[in-house]
């Protein structure tokens, strides 16, 4: 990241909502395609050393993006973002959530609501993404699900989070 | 499985108050009795007892009265969890707008370039 760039990573306890602020060195229409364009969303969406491949995308209020985010070893995690609201260099609002390589939602897990807004900051664009699990009990679920996964590994740092409390 | 489903909302308020972060970090070295681990603090008794019913809600730590002692344990899975995740979530957001601002630089010099 640009030392410059403004970013944020907040968390609310009260809403099970985290609410991630950052400023981009980019025009709002440029910064907004590489959110809404499945061609560029490819290019950058997975964290690394994650990829992004897109399966399908229709980027329009009630359509949905399905895509796949696949790890070096092959394993692959399918995702479905659909999108709720668009007020195109904005804001979206979209649902997203776990499927199968099929699109077919996984029942048993909750999704998460994201809602997305794009402002000028002089010649720079600020996005600022606010993610929500509908209770406090969606949000432990998935938490319990990284668990099972060995997505979040447990223990290893919480010696060093102790001393923090001191 | 009773309780399992712990509400994050707790566990992050019970962590937000310095007189429960002292009684976690106390718990970290070992179980301990509410008199033990009240000593430190120059809190009345209910006071203190309403501190470690918010941290038992939270599922960050867990009591069982023997006789007439009530001793207290640190349930670290809880807290570890979720303080985990939402270190893992900060992080992915870092690495993916990193790989965001990459292709912004690309697209934009390609820009200029044609």
């Amino acid at each position: 990241m640009k030392a410059d760039l403004q970013f944020d990573f907040l968390v609310d306890k009260e809403q099970n909502t985290m609410t991630i602020k950052r400023e981009f060195a980019a025009k709002r229409q440029l910064v907004w395609d590489c959110h809404t364009k499945s061609e560029l969303l490819d290019q950058w969406f997975a964290p690394k050393p994650l990829t992004t491949k897109t399966k399908f995308m229709d980027f329009r209020e009630g359509g949905h993006w399905h895509y796949v985010m696949v790890s070096p070893d092959g394993q692959e995690y399918w995702g479905r973002m659909d999108y709720q609201t668009i007020r195109p260099i904005e804001n979206y609002t979209s649902l997203d959530g776990f499927c199968d390589d099929s699109g077919a939602l996984n029942p048993d897990l909750p999704r998460s609501n994201w809602n997305v807004t794009f402002k000028d900051i002089g010649t720079r664009t600020l996005v600022v993404s606010i993610i929500s699990y509908q209770s406090s009990e969606a949000l432990q679920q998935i938490i319990d699900m990284g668990m099972k996964e060995g997505l979040t590994s447990t223990l290893e740092r919480l010696d060093e989070l102790l001393l923090t409390f001191n | 499985m009773e309780n399992y489903s712990v509400s994050l909302t707790n566990t992050f308020h019970a962590l937000a108050d310095p007189t429960r972060r002292s009684v976690i970090a106390r718990l970290s070295s070992g179980s301990a009795s509410i008199k033990e681990l009240a000593e430190p603090f120059d809190l009345g008794l209910p006071t203190f007892l309403k501190h470690i019913k918010v941290l038992e809600n939270s599922g960050l730590i867990e009591s069982k009265k023997v006789g007439r002692v009530r001793t207290c344990n640190l349930k670290r899975e809880t807290l570890a969890a979720a303080e985990k995740w939402f270190d893992e979530q900060r992080t992915s957001w870092e690495s993916r707008y990193e790989n965001l601002d990459n292709l912004l630089t690309n697209i934009t010099e390609k820009d200029y370039e044609s």
